[in-house]
């Protein structure tokens, strides 16, 4: 399967994998290896900067799995910007991916001050991979901003819900320069793979892993559905129809 | 501000309706997705109890999808035993001749390295209510010396004023408690007959004064032997839909501590006070079940008030935060260990060992999970 391209980085699989929520690190090491996921994002909120040996991050070292440090927890463009250069630091990364939600309890991302942050921080160097609405005019600032890829949500972060926005996601999908990563709602294998058959380029998945009975399990499934997916948009979905086809067409007097 | 919104109902009749909930209303709760409050007065009800088990059943699934295989770790330091309130309850209380105690700067620090021992990154600071000796400046002082060492810091003080908070959220004050206690307002004279809480609306009104301030987190609650548990539960219910609404940057927390037994000073053994409103370890489950299929987004707290094999049960059940090795006494934890604590704690085991208990249950005990940059006032 063709590589996927974000920045400088190219990736083999097009699954990304959120590390919260999970029983145990090793559990969590556990999925993300059955997943073959390449990159993972950790919240900096729950790394403990000052130990130089944090187990959240350094699981991943041996493994060459890239980190995508998010600043969940951040309410504004200042917080945000604030902690992406101690995420930085920490994680030894200028990726980041940039989670402004003032909603504690929906996690909503708000547009402005993402798309604020976005500026400053591409000004900054950073490689940014901000969490959004599924708004197709929100993206195509967001690549004037400087972005370098976008991830926008299927459905309410943390709620399985599939994909709620999908009619925002395609024409996200059809006007995008970046990179479209459908980022939260993803709530089972098969609505990753509908992601993916649309022309997603990749997924991010944490929960419907995470709260699984059985996580490596349900990496692999998303694994397999993530591929799936992207082989069968490559292979061109046949079109459905709403309408059923008229036997006798209604132009067909012309050809009398 | 909350208080027109609690002057417009009846506590009797709240009581009444929550009494004459049925095993109708309590099945259509369980099968909705979104639940109101009439649902959660029907959930809270004597009806819901043969339904139990098919509560825990939802409320351990939508809290692992919210929260993960996760509990947040804690840890009380208390500050002070000064305090100029009387509440029948407390053996802080004015009333009770026992030797006052408030920890100087070095005897915090004493503290803080004992606690940080432990492994916590998040403490939340107690006092009484004072305002000479532990007022405003002393707590400000207070976050000032041990923020460098903690990511997350919590208070559980005498309410404040809106500016009062916006300085100390300035300091890094991250969150609030504030139980209102009862919200039985007639009765809650009767409890607080002296000092500064005696004022009901002052108190709540609190919580307004907080998302007022911007604060990050405000802890609700009430305590669970004063009055009715399942009047005062709606009512703390009714308390957070009116902030969410109003207040929507702001997280929240609920905990319901169940009285424990308080040490009258000039006895030497303690006093087992009888309180008239027990609620049964079952009805707490119901309680905790209950809140988590009202609002799937709020934290549950359980303390080391409650008992150890219960606490192990409650892990997957629908709280999110625990502490443990706790002290309730000012300087307990290294300072002057034979303080007076506020109350009698009932989970004895360390943090280490509370820790190993989580993970024994395929959970993960987490140390910390903010961040001293998040929030922090940038110029």
């Amino acid at each position: 399967m063709e590589k996927l391209n974000i920045a400088d980085k190219e990736f083999s699989s097009r699954l990304f994998l959120g590390t919260g929520k999970f029983g145990s690190i090793a559990e969590m090491e556990a999925a993300v290896l059955a997943s073959e996921t390449e990159m993972v994002t950790i919240a900096l909120k729950r790394i403990d900067a000052e130990t130089e040996t944090d187990t959240l991050t350094s699981c991943f070292k041996p493994h060459h799995i890239n980190l995508l440090p998010n600043t969940s927890g951040a309410r504004n463009a200042k917080e945000a910007i604030f902690a992406a250069q101690l995420a930085r630091e920490a994680m030894e990364t200028n990726w980041l991916k940039l989670e402004i939600h003032p909603d504690p309890k929906y996690l909503m991302p708000d547009a402005l001050e993402t798309l604020r942050a976005t500026e400053e921080l591409a000004k900054m160097g950073f490689i940014i991979l901000p969490y959004i609405h599924a708004d197709p005019v929100l993206c195509k600032q967001l690549e004037n901003a400087g972005t370098a890829a976008v991830m926008p949500l299927g459905a309410p972060i943390g709620t399985n819900k599939g994909l709620k926005t999908i009619d925002f996601l395609e024409i996200i999908i059809e006007q995008s320069k970046v990179p479209v990563i459908v980022d939260a709602g993803i709530g089972a294998p098969s609505d990753a793979a509908k992601a993916m058959e649309i022309g997603a380029d990749a997924v991010l998945v944490n929960t419907a892993i995470a709260s699984s009975k059985d996580p490596v399990q349900m990496a692999l499934a998303f694994k397999l559905a993530v591929t799936s997916g992207r082989i069968a948009f490559l292979a061109g979905t046949g079109a459905s129809r709403n309408q059923a086809e008229a036997s006798s067409p209604l132009t067909a007097f012309l050809n009398l | 501000m909350f208080t027109e919104q609690f002057n417009k109902y009846s506590w009797e009749i709240i009581k009444q309706s929550i009494l004459n909930k049925t095993a109708h209303d309590v099945r259509m709760a369980l099968q909705k997705e979104k639940r109101d409050l009439e649902d959660f007065k029907a959930l809270i009800s004597p009806a819901a109890a043969p339904h139990l088990e098919e509560m825990a059943v939802i409320s351990q699934k939508l809290t692992q999808k919210r929260f993960g295989k996760t509990i947040q770790m804690y840890i009380p330091l208390y500050l002070s035993n000064e305090c100029q309130n009387i509440c029948t309850y407390c053996a802080f209380s004015l009333d009770n001749k026992i030797r006052r105690k408030t920890l100087s700067d070095a005897e915090i620090l004493e503290e803080v390295r004992m606690i940080k021992k432990m492994g916590y990154d998040h403490v939340l600071l107690v006092t009484g209510e004072a305002n000479q000796t532990v007022g405003v400046e002393y707590l400000k002082k207070a976050i000032r010396l041990i923020k460098p060492y903690f990511s997350n810091v919590s208070l559980e003080v005498q309410p404040l004023d809106t500016t009062d908070y916006t300085e100390l959220i300035e300091e890094g004050l991250n969150t609030v408690l504030v139980y209102q206690e009862t919200y039985h307002q007639e009765n809650y004279k009767f409890y607080h007959p002296k000092g500064k809480k005696s004022n009901f609306n002052y108190r709540l009104e609190t919580p307004d004064r907080l998302g007022k301030a911007e604060i990050h987190k405000i802890g609700l609650g009430t305590l669970i032997g004063l009055e009715d548990w399942r009047t005062d539960c709606f009512f703390t219910a009714l308390h957070l839909n009116y902030l969410e609404k109003n207040y929507w940057q702001t997280k929240y927390s609920v905990s319901f501590p169940r009285l424990r037994p308080i040490e009258l000073a000039g006895t030497e053994q303690t006093v087992l006070k009888d309180y008239d409103n027990y609620m049964n370890d079952r009805e707490l489950v119901q309680l905790i079940c209950a809140w988590r299929l009202f609002n799937t987004e709020l934290e549950i707290s359980i303390s080391t008030r409650e008992e150890e094999r219960f606490r192990n049960h409650l892990v997957k059940l629908g709280i999110t935060s625990m502490s443990a090795g706790s002290k309730t006494n000012p300087g307990g934890y290294a300072v002057e260990q034979g303080s007076l604590e506020q109350f009698e704690i009932s989970d004895e085991r360390s943090a280490e060992e509370v820790a190993e208990m989580i993970k024994k249950q395929g959970y993960e005990p987490v140390w910390k999970d903010w961040d001293k940059t998040l929030g922090a006032k940038l110029c």
